[in-house]
């Protein structure tokens, strides 16, 4: 066990904080409450600028435009990006998720024709995964896909679609076989968004804002050369995808928290409570503390993770862990703001009397998302339940 | 970066376990737990043939001369194993404190003798109002003497000498000394025996004046949160394991989500307290800056989640988990005393909160 940062993560780490340190944007904190399709030129000109440093995709092999970073690399590289507050970059599913998805399962014409355009941005990808009757039960999908000479016919309806409405392509789970298993008989499409009969519905969520679409699919036809990996296996394909989302952009939600707390306590100063501020009161200071240190656990967490996968090669079920503790400590975080702030915690953006213009009724709204987001926390604790302890199956 | 055991840790961990196993089986625990001191001469030789009594010490002393990981490695398995006794009083607490404030001539006298398994010790602290701060000590010497009462003290009556804590300076009283009444207390936790300690114009020889004490607390207090973590792990591997084998409704319990989420949240506590003690022990081996708040952060974490894990283990065991014959108790036992011990969760936000709020939180702005 040794927690000091090797020779060469030291040597990443400074290389990256002194390409950020002249690159990094100045202006972000000015776009970053704009809607999305405004700053999204900004974002794509961010990631061609972290392209032209090799800095987009550090994960990615070196061949590929990438680093071939170490997970450690990588959970150096997020961090950095939050102590900076770096913009987020436009192709982001792209990077993250599925160019690696690609790199593991394309062919070599497909590697070529798409990965240089993820990484320029030229290309914006999103993923066609959740269906209106397929959440937390992914493998029971049924939009489907009937061969039709050299073509795919695709039809059917996808939901909690982010960046659909700039994507140009989407990596779409579809069925091709109704009378397999239903894990058996899936395959991964990679679709041109702008085919006749793709539709791109915004999808309103209860914080006000539209950050997922809906897709509607119809008669859509689709090379069959498009098919990524092979044909029916494309819940292999799918799960790796979803493999890369537990990976190690978590890294940074220890920053991202601890700029949260660090302001909480802040506030705690000014707010009073029971005739003295909120940061005397035994109650709130019980509650903050719980909360630091539990931010701090959720890294010694992601460390040790980091490390088993390291050591193992392969990221294992109990990224679950990661899931459920991240998720239910920033909705435990929002809490304590609410009870800290009192009345003020429900302002909204817009009124000029709102703390930190809106930012915690914001969040407080937007954590109710996340024990759903990328597999509800009873899917997390299916997964605990049956891949690590190895209990029965439950359903 | 490399937050996983080494290839000799894991060795370490691994004949711990086996070690245990062997020697201090549940049964034995219930044998042990029935006598006076819960204390086995037999197997504290087999302790310290491992070399467990003398892991953290110099090698000039008679010690191992291991690490802080090591220690904490050592201490899981021993929680696992529920061992009862003087262990963790004689080497984790007592020991470290030699070893932290003594002189090299007090270390060659005590600290010599407890690497080599001669004698038990343990460390007399807390007093009527069970507070945990060490500011709250009143006891002090006069004239070479100590009068006055120390509860809660682990062990006392087969320790051969005691350190005691006073305001004053850490003092050594040996367990023949005039004056001194050792009364037992009946405490929850049968495997580890609590004491009255009283002193009366007792002669104490001082070790140590007003020497920082917080080291080898921090290294007693990581030590029994390490003890918590494996005990821990045990109690979720036999829910696990009756989970799959209990049967109702004509399926194993484990089957119903009810019971598994609690399974997962069992294994989710356990795998968070494991990494804050780690943490915590590799901070004080390194003597790195937030050692003193890893370990609050540990002692913090590990106290509840000892709890809840017991909570959630009796509960799925159903009326099974509430008998006498099962040996879930044993061990939620154990964690409720342990859970106070060093200070609760409470106590420790309360540190944690002092650090992160009252001071000028500068650490995380520069973060």
């Amino acid at each position: 066990m040794d927690l000091n940062l090797t020779a060469e993560e030291m040597a990443f780490r400074d290389e990256l904080r002194a390409w950020l340190a002249s690159n990094v944007p100045k202006d972000w904190e000015e776009w970053r409450e704009k809607p999305m399709e405004e700053s999204f030129p900004y974002l794509r000109a961010w990631q061609r600028k972290l392209q032209e440093g090799r800095w987009a995709a550090v994960s990615w092999p070196k061949e590929y435009g990438g680093r071939s970073a170490t997970l450690m690399q990588q959970a150096i590289f997020w961090e950095e990006m939050a102590r900076v507050e770096a913009p987020p970059m436009a192709n982001s599913l792209g990077l993250g998720l599925i160019g690696p998805t690609i790199v593991a399962y394309g062919t070599e014409a497909q590697k070529k024709r798409y990965i240089p355009k993820i990484l320029s941005a030229e290309e914006i990808w999103c993923q066609g995964f959740s269906e209106p009757n397929a959440g937390s039960d992914l493998a029971g999908l049924q939009t489907e896909a009937r061969l039709d000479g050299d073509h795919y016919i695709v039809n059917g309806q996808k939901v909690w679609t982010s960046y659909g409405w700039v994507g140009n392509w989407c990596e779409l789970v579809v069925r091709t076989d109704a009378s397999a298993a239903k894990h058996k008989g899936l395959t991964v499409l990679l679709v041109d968004m702008k085919s006749p009969g793709v539709e791109v519905r915004p999808l309103r969520q209860m914080t006000g804002e539209s950050e997922f679409n809906e897709l509607f699919f119809r008669d859509v036809r689709v090379p069959a050369e498009n098919v990524l990996g092979k044909v029916n296996d494309g819940w292999n394909v799918a799960m790796s995808t979803l493999m890369y989302e537990r990976g190690s952009y978590g890294a940074r939600l220890h920053l991202i928290f601890k700029r949260y707390i660090t302001r909480l306590i802040e506030l705690a100063r000014t707010m009073p409570r029971s005739g003295r501020t909120a940061a005397e009161d035994p109650v709130i200071r019980q509650k903050l503390a719980q909360c630091s240190a539990e931010i701090e656990i959720m890294r010694f967490n992601q460390m040790r993770a980091f490390s088993r996968i390291t050591a193992t090669g392969v990221p294992g079920p109990e990224g679950s862990i990661q899931k459920i503790f991240w998720s239910e400590l920033n909705q435990r975080l929002q809490q304590i703001a609410q009870e800290i702030l009192g009345s003020y915690g429900q302002l909204m953006a817009g009124d000029a009397r709102a703390i930190d213009k809106g930012l915690w009724s914001y969040a407080y709204l937007r954590t109710r998302g996340n024990t759903i987001e990328a597999g509800t926390s009873e899917v997390q604790r299916n997964i605990i339940g049956h891949f690590v302890l190895g209990l029965p199956r439950s359903y | 970066m490399q937050f996983g055991l080494s290839e000799s840790q894991e060795f370490l961990k691994d004949s711990a376990r086996k070690f245990f196993a062997g020697e201090c089986s549940i049964s034995e625990v219930r044998r042990l737990m029935e006598t006076d001191t819960a204390y086995d001469t037999a197997l504290w030789s087999k302790l310290t043939e491992q070399g467990y009594t003398g892991i953290i010490f110099p090698e000039e002393y008679g010690g191992v001369g291991l690490g802080k990981i090591e220690l904490m490695l050592l201490m899981e398995e021993a929680g696992r194993a529920l061992l009862p006794g003087p262990f963790f009083s004689t080497v984790a607490l007592a020991g470290s404190m030699l070893d932290a404030v003594g002189s090299p001539a007090h270390k060659k006298q005590y600290l010599e003798p407890i690497c080599r398994g001669e004698v038990r010790s343990t460390v007399a602290m807390i007093e009527e109002n069970a507070n945990w701060d060490p500011r709250s000590f009143e006891m002090s010497a006069t004239g070479g003497k100590l009068t006055g009462k120390k509860y809660f003290v682990s062990d006392a009556a087969i320790a051969d000498f005691l350190l005691v804590v006073a305001r004053d300076g850490v003092f050594l009283v040996h367990s023949k000394a005039r004056g001194l009444k050792i009364s037992p207390m009946q405490g929850m936790d049968l495997t580890r025996k609590l004491y009255v300690v009283e002193f009366s114009d007792t002669p104490a020889e001082q070790i140590a004046s007003n020497s920082s004490l917080s080291r080898p607390l921090d290294i007693a207090t990581t030590a029994l949160a390490a003890e918590l973590v494996g005990g821990m792990q045990r109690t979720l591997d036999v829910t696990v394991e009756y989970a799959k084998t209990r049967k109702q409704f004509g399926k194993p319990i484990g089957m119903f989500q009810a019971v598994q989420h609690q399974c997962a949240d069992m294994y989710l506590e356990t795998e968070s307290a494991r990494s804050a003690v780690y943490y915590a022990g590799w901070a004080l081996e390194e003597n790195a800056p937030d050692a003193s708040t890893a370990v609050t952060i540990a002692k913090m974490y590990a106290s509840d989640a000892a709890r809840t894990v017991g909570n959630r283990s009796i509960q799925i065991h159903g009326g099974m988990g509430f008998t006498w014959e099962n040996d879930i108790h044993l061990y939620y036992r154990r964690a409720k005393a342990s859970e106070t011990a060093f200070g609760d969760a409470t106590f420790h936000r309360e540190r944690i909160a002092t650090a992160v709020i009252d001071s000028a939180s500068v650490s995380a702005r520069s973060a």
